[in-house]
């Protein structure tokens, strides 16, 4: 085989740039244009909303005065705010039961591991539906509280698994110079471990906060009738058809959920000093 | 990230401390303060750390999903209750806690499992079409300093509210939508597409709402890949295709199981995007099941079928992860990638 006349310039074999980042392009653009045009149009005069008529806030105005929505709205805050605190402390602590230096039982570890990861993977109407057979069985009246219960445990291993992910990443060497130095393990944990976690732990708060927020699936089968929260509001007017408020209201919780990830993404971002 | 080995935290670590210790631990340390000590207090303040985790999840996970295994093998009662069983082993012996199982089996509903799993195998397929282009155009040509940028680009939707984005579509395919009143306008068509609910619909919401977990996923894979071998097959002669093929596609096998298993498993248990695109017309598992315990006020069916879906998740899980750890002997715990990337 003669040896192809290739330039010097080594490298891994480039596939035409400009044919890749066109397809890169459209993959975006595939991504942002549906979410952009609904965002555009929340902002739309008209009522019959293919039609650009003009800028106007009014469909917002409109929001501020349904009672319904602002009551959905203010369990979802509710919900979503509890469910933040208790998840995150909840997964936390036992992202830290793994920061332990790996001790002979490691089969405790492997279940924990397992059971942590097991929410993450089943489908939501399976957790939903289990939930609902929980409450069913104990006679529990569906309510905010049982929404809270739900969130609170589909939430745990998010933050487990954002949490040891960021402490897997730490240097073992610095919580062991403190030990070395003389300090217990309470006092590692509390001058060493969670400060170098600490944006581990707030991009945890914030994930869960945008699952919470955003949740409708397993939140259907477990919310009682007084308990509407805002995906729930959202999926019935959904239902029953488009106008623009629903595409303002649709604008704010888009809002309300990509103001925490953008947060949380950075956060983790920062210190990692770019991608991967 | 790979600095630290320890990400990949597989159940059997090694006591990863000790190769560092020896050097320089036993001559500075005097022999009244050996280390021992600390390691119990530590394993017994790791089960207490772990233990609120296991109370919410045993109670409000495990339980339940004893429960549901429970409801699953009873009988629906007159008023939609569950039957009571006044003889459990007479119960058990006549077979007939496997009733909601046989119903499953029925046609109409194997038609809809079947359904839910080539949706799902096709919109797995059409994201790993489209996503690893993407993904191999981010990890190997785009600039390093806008890589951060890119990728949260695509991280961002991700997480952003899965219900607005699924609604975008129905916005733009219904029959007074944007796309028909666009097209109207072109003179292309004289009068509105159906175009919602459709199966169409349901595919372009799916791959609409799962993309990015293919694309990170293979994105963690592509990055971490040794370039210098894609040059070495290069300057041996290899074509584009062939190293693609030969070199970078098996090399990233991991990455490709990992965003397999991530898009197919909620593809398959989807429910909002075949209701809300779908309707009536393109009914999936998820919404099935659902429909047991909402509407139909069949329980045990619907448990039956949260189980196999459970288990047909499960299966897949455990293919996925094996091919990924067999592709990729040296990394333990077989932890899908691309998790750290959030």
């Amino acid at each position: 085989m003669t040896p192809a006349p290739v330039p010097a310039a080594a490298g891994p074999p480039r596939w035409p740039r400009a044919l890749l980042a066109t397809h890169t392009a459209a993959i975006y653009l595939y991504l942002y244009a549906p979410i952009a045009v609904l965002v555009a149009f929340s902002f739309n005069r008209a009522r019959q909303t293919a039609v650009w008529e003009g800028f106007t806030l009014s469909w917002y105005g409109e929001l501020l005065h349904d009672d319904r929505l602002l009551r959905a709205a203010r369990n979802s805050l509710l919900i979503a705010g509890l469910a933040t605190a208790l998840a995150t402390l909840i997964g936390t602590m036992a992202a830290l039961a793994f920061a332990t230096p790996a001790t002979p039982r490691a089969r405790g570890r492997a279940i924990t591991q397992v059971l942590l990861l097991l929410p993450v993977i089943l489908p939501e109407v399976v957790i939903g539906a289990a939930l609902l057979t929980l409450f069913g069985t104990l006679r529990l009246r569906l309510s905010l509280a049982t929404v809270l219960i739900a969130h609170v445990v589909f939430s745990i291993s998010y933050v487990a698994l954002v949490v040891r992910a960021r402490l897997a990443g730490l240097d073992p060497a610095l919580a062991e110079a403190a030990r070395d130095l003389g300090a217990g393990g309470w006092e590692v944990l509390r001058r060493v471990t969670l400060p170098l976690a600490a944006p581990g732990i707030a991009a945890g708060a914030l994930l869960v906060f945008t699952l919470s927020i955003d949740d409708y699936v397993i939140t259907s089968f477990v919310a009682g009738a007084g308990a509407t929260t805002l995906p729930l509001h959202v999926y019935s007017l959904l239902k029953s058809g488009v106008t623009p408020e629903v595409n303002a209201v649709s604008t704010a919780l888009l809002a309300v959920t990509v103001a925490p990830i953008v947060t949380a993404h950075r956060l983790l971002r920062r210190e990692a000093g770019g991608p991967a | 990230m790979a600095r630290h080995p320890r990400q990949n935290g597989g159940p059997a670590q090694p006591p990863d401390r000790l190769p560092a210790q020896p050097p320089d631990r036993p001559p500075a340390q005097p022999p009244d303060r050996p280390p021992a000590p600390a390691r119990p207090r530590w394993r017994l303040g790791a089960a207490a750390l772990a233990l609120p985790a296991w109370l919410a999840l045993g109670l409000f996970f495990l339980l339940p999903l004893v429960l549901m295994l429970g409801v699953s093998g009873s009988q629906r009662g007159v008023y939609g209750g569950l039957q009571p069983i006044p003889d459990l082993a007479a119960y058990l012996r006549s077979g007939a806690f496997l009733a909601s199982y046989r119903q499953s089996l029925q046609g109409l509903y194997l038609g809809i499992a079947w359904r839910s799993l080539w949706m799902a195998a096709l919109t797995t397929g059409v994201c790993l079409a489209i996503g690893f282009p993407a993904a191999y155009a981010l990890a190997l040509h785009a600039p390093r300093r806008r890589k951060g940028l890119l990728l949260g680009l695509v991280v961002v939707p991700l997480w952003s509210s899965f219900l607005i984005r699924t609604y975008a579509w129905m916005f733009i395919l219904r029959t007074e939508g944007l796309l028909n009143h666009l097209l109207l306008g072109t003179g292309l068509i004289s009068r509105p597409l159906p175009l919602l609910y459709t199966g169409g619909a349901v595919m372009a919401g799916l791959v609409y709402g799962e993309l990015p977990f293919m694309i990170l996923p293979l994105y963690a894979a592509l990055e971490r890949l040794d370039r210098s071998l894609l040059e070495a097959a290069a300057d041996l002669g290899a074509s584009r295709a062939a190293v693609l093929r030969r070199v970078t596609v098996p090399l990233a096998l991991p990455g490709i199981a990992a965003g397999v298993v991530l898009v197919f498993i909620p593809s398959l248990g989807q429910f909002v995007v075949s209701d809300l695109l779908g309707g009536a017309h393109t009914m999936l598992l998820g919404n099935l099941i659902q429909n047991q315990f909402a509407v139909a006020r069949n329980q045990p069916f619907g448990a039956a079928l949260a189980f196999e879906l459970t288990a047909a998740v499960l299966l897949l899980l455990a293919a996925g992860t094996h091919l990924a750890r067999r592709a990729s002997p040296g990394e333990a715990g077989g932890r899908p990638a691309g998790w750290e990337l959030l």
